[in-house]
């Protein structure tokens, strides 16, 4: 350990540094402040800028401080009038050409030019030729450009090289011609590639759809969640007046690190979308009208008192707060009923008692890049957790054996160690436990023995199985292909078989940023609050509309979008639809019989429970448009007057803080055990993939999204 | 795009000549030299499809290919005309007289630094840098081959000489 640590001397004081680290490392632990734009920890040492530059005892000229290891005995000044002198001269040339166009720049009041030319530029420009003009680019609907601006860091180049995979910029061209491009005009296409906006440390590269809408120091900067995924990415709202301007990433390295997807950047335009619903409305003699809030929860207290217990039904986004998961599941507990589900799009439910108390990814978020193998089944990754796949991609770059099992070929930017590929997931998961039980000598465990029956292996799933049973660390998890999949139970047997077989993890993705939360909430038809089975199993969602014959309550649900395609019509003809939604469709103007505006997540509190098992709780960030309440208010009131016993939440808190001493030990129950065997394959869709910019109400209406070439391609019907 | 359409086989055959020199998984080095054989068959230039068909070829991103493309002021990317012309205004030319040479070779062609003839006989690189001749300044390279110790007499001539 000792010969990893070098002592070196910055501006006179001693500091330990391990050895090969760069000198900027060392600089910025003991804070002696040196100024850069062009290196980022998270991104390769370009060395580039030169602003950066310090002097060191006995080298000729100034170092540049990111491109410089630390060595024993290296005396390091980084306010010295050399150093100063040599900063200040780099600053000179990088405000050659940069236009003095601040007043209209986005990036003003936050860009690190403007701040360290305060600090080391000059107040006269000795430069009288002209400035350099550069054309600007067309990159898309999300990022904006000025290329007059940029001063060539390349780390948006070197993003794409290094954190996408897929190098979408360059810089043409050379000297005093060189262009930060995509050559020719191409769009950026790639789930993570807003990220270079933060990254611009410039206004070259800016939010389009924030353009010209705030000024970064009039904003309040408030912490939340990206409720769009089961990672849940931690986000900063910048709120100006109530009203959210733009999103970007809160750090946190066990999560997201510092990236956040284009979807979480982007959603936040959804909130603001023409179709959110401002006031309560009530159908009468097929007549849409405004009502109080009182009125229209006195109506749905007096049509839910009237159907009796079973012939309810509550069907729940999985993108709820665990707050309001948790008074829906007390309100379906006082009305008497067990039709409440919120696995919208499962479609095999036979295996349901098996369930862990909660979907978990089989270790945590950080810990899958330090896997030595994983293997992928039924999943679209990319598109269903952005940041878990750059996870995945981390490992594979760090060496591990990365393979997938779909029905079809997802392009990833690294090498995978096997791409199985077939259409019947089951028969090729059957093949791979038979190839897991040959490469491990043990025998098949008996849950699947039926279902491998027939299954031979082929050389390419006995190198899965094969990488994973070789690796310290191994780690199998199944995506949400497979949880939609019509024999979900199968693939889940096969999925925990092979796990077993190699001594590796398993796991699960999980719908929505929070479909753990509802199940410990008990937004389940088979299991109550903190996961106690129910004493009778209700219906699940796909049979939830049809056993509830008198009302039901959609919460967060576009019955069109997120049910299935006769959901509207037979929804059309109960006596009683409330609709808690923050908006208004034509489908649910059919569907529903009352429409209750709620808040999108940005306008409650509440906990989001990601696919680690981590409870994140926010508060709301925004104003609520309109009439709308945050959702668990609504449901309270609705509790009062149902005269459900203790239902006087003051905050958001009291009941999370309600529902996890219910909890006790069960919070931490999430490992799934077979038990007998697996049940026959199920009749609908094999697999259904909900297109990224498709996956939620707020994300459907996100405007710059859906002009994605993403978007327009999955809207086309083209291969993803 | 299928490469076989935009590459000719001798093309692809000198790429895979320069790619087996470099290590496995490093054939990024062997672009120099792939959009040298490129250009050398397409009229001294470089199109956006053969930019792509090379990236595609030693399986590449393309940006990595245009960087190199438009980095180098040996790579055409517009047409030229057929012969290439550069003619030495670095230190030791200039203080021999070059700049009086591209005066004269302008005004005799008709065409500034950058441009081509008319007929397509002719293109007049812009500003060349130090072609390491400065003993036989000034010079100028004519389709890769250097004539020294240039007066304007000399230089008609070999122009003239051109087909």
């Amino acid at each position: 350990m000792s010969d990893d640590i070098v002592n070196i001397e910055v501006n006179g004081e001693t500091v330990q540094a391990r050895k090969g680290q760069m000198l900027i490392e060392a600089t910025d632990k003991v804070g002696a402040y040196v100024p850069r734009f062009c290196y980022h920890e998270k991104l390769s040492i370009a060395a580039n800028c030169r602003m950066c530059l310090v002097e060191v005892e006995k080298a000729p000229k100034p170092l540049p401080a990111c491109a410089t290891p630390v060595s024993e005995g290296m005396k390091v000044f980084t306010r010295s009038p050399k150093a100063i002198s040599a900063q200040k001269a780099t600053m000179e040339f990088l405000l050659i050409n940069h236009p003095l166009d601040c007043p209209i720049c986005d990036q003003g009041g936050e860009c690190e030019l403007q701040d360290l030319s305060i600090g080391f530029g000059s107040d006269v420009s000795r430069y009288s030729e002209r400035k350099r003009v550069v054309q600007d680019k067309s990159l898309g609907s999300l990022v904006s450009t000025d290329m007059t601006r940029c001063i060539h860091c390349t780390r948006c180049v070197r993003f794409g090289e290094e954190i996408s995979g897929i190098p979408e910029l360059g810089t043409c061209g050379r000297g005093e011609n060189v262009k930060i491009s995509t050559f020719i005009e191409k769009s950026i296409d790639h789930e993570l590639s807003a990220n270079i906006i933060d990254l611009c440390p410039v206004g070259a590269l800016n939010s389009k759809p924030y353009r010209f809408s705030a000024r970064a120091w009039e904003m309040e900067q408030r912490a939340t969640i990206a409720p769009h995924d089961c990672v849940g990415s931690n986000i900063y709202a910048h709120v100006l007046r109530g009203k959210i301007k733009r999103v970007v990433p809160r750090t946190n390295e066990a999560i997201n690190e510092t990236w956040i997807s284009d979807r979480d950047r982007f959603s936040y335009e959804g909130i603001y979308s023409s179709d959110r619903l401002l006031t309560p409305r009530i159908k009468r003699n097929g007549e849409w009208q405004d009502i109080q809030w009182d009125e229209a929860l006195q109506e749905l207290a007096a049509q839910l008192q009237k159907s009796a217990g079973g012939d309810t039904g509550v069907l729940a986004s999985p993108s709820s707060t665990l707050e309001e998961f948790y008074l829906l599941a007390r309100l379906a507990e006082k009305l008497g009923t067990a039709n409440i589900d919120h696995r919208l799009r499962q479609q095999d439910f036979s295996d349901q008692k098996n369930d862990p108390v909660f979907p978990w990814l089989g270790c945590s978020i950080a810990d899958v890049e330090d896997q030595n193998a994983i293997l992928v089944v039924g999943s679209n990754l990319r598109k269903e957790a952005p940041i878990l796949a750059h996870r995945v991609r981390k490992a594979a770059l760090g060496g591990a054996a990365v393979s997938f099992l779909n029905t079809e070929v997802y392009p990833y930017f690294f090498s995978t160690d096997q791409y199985l590929k077939n259409t019947d997931l089951v028969a090729e998961l059957a093949s791979v436990a038979v190839a897991a039980a040959k490469v491990s000598g043990k025998p098949l465990p008996a849950t699947v023995r039926d279902l491998c029956a027939s299954a031979v292996s082929n050389a390419a799933q006995e190198a899965t199985a094969k990488a994973l049973l070789d690796a310290d660390k191994g780690l199998v998890f199944s995506g949400l292909l497979a949880n939609r999949h019509v024999a979900y139970a199968a693939i889940r047997q096969l999925v925990a078989a092979i796990a077993e077989l190699t001594e590796s993890s398993f796991g699960n993705l999980s719908e929505g940023a929070n479909s753990a939360g509802a199940c410990l909430a008990g937004v389940l038809p088979h299991r109550g609050i903190a996961g106690k089975v129910k004493d009778q199993t209700g219906a699940s969602a796909d049979q939830l509309i049809d056993a509830a014959a008198q009302a039901v309550i959609l919460f967060n649900v576009e019955p069109d979008k997120d049910l299935s395609t006769d959901a509207v019509a037979k929804l059309a003809d109960k006596k009683c639809v409330a609709a808690f939604t923050p908006f208004v469709s034509a489908a649910l103007e059919e569907s529903a019989t009352l429409l209750l505006p709620i808040g999108t997540f940005a306008e409650t509190s509440g906990t989001y429970v990601n696919v680690e098992g981590r409870w994140q709780s926010v508060a709301g960030v925004a104003s609520p448009l309109g009439d709308s309440r945050p959702g668990w208010k609504v449901l309270r009131v609705l509790g009062n007057l149902l005269e459900v016993d203790g239902f006087e939440y003051v905050s958001s808190e009291d009941i999370r803080d309600e529902l996890e001493q219910q909890l006790g030990a069960s919070k931490e129950t999430r490992t799934y055990k077979a038990n007998g065997s697996a049940a026959k394959v199920g009749k609908g869709a094999a697999v259904q993939d909900v297109p990224i910019y498709q996956i939620d109400a707020v994300v459907r209406r996100a405007g710059a999204l859906q002009r994605t070439p993403e978007a327009l391609r999955s809207e086309s019907g083209e291969a993803k | 795009m299928s490469d076989g359409a935009v590459l000719s086989e001798h093309v692809r055959e000198e790429i895979d000549r320069w790619k087996a020199r470099f290590p496995e998984g490093k054939q990024r080095s062997a672009v120099i030299s792939a959009l040298h054989a490129v250009q050398h068959e397409n009229h001294g230039h470089l199109t956006v499809e053969q930019l792509n068909a090379v990236a595609e070829y030693l399986e590449l991103p393309t940006i990595q290919v245009y960087e190199v493309a438009t980095f180098y002021s040996m790579f055409e990317t517009k047409p030229v005309g057929r012969h290439n012309i550069s003619i030495c205004t670095n230190v030791s030319c200039m203080l021999r007289g070059a700049d009086e040479l591209v005066d004269h070779v302008e005004k005799k062609l008709g065409i500034g630094l950058g441009e081509s003839t008319a007929d397509g006989r002719i293109y007049l690189k812009r500003e060349e840098e130090c072609l390491a001749a400065c003993c036989g300044a000034p010079m100028m390279m004519v389709d890769h081959k250097y004539h020294e110790n240039l007066t304007t007499d000399e230089v008609d001539s070999i122009l003239d000489g051109l087909d």
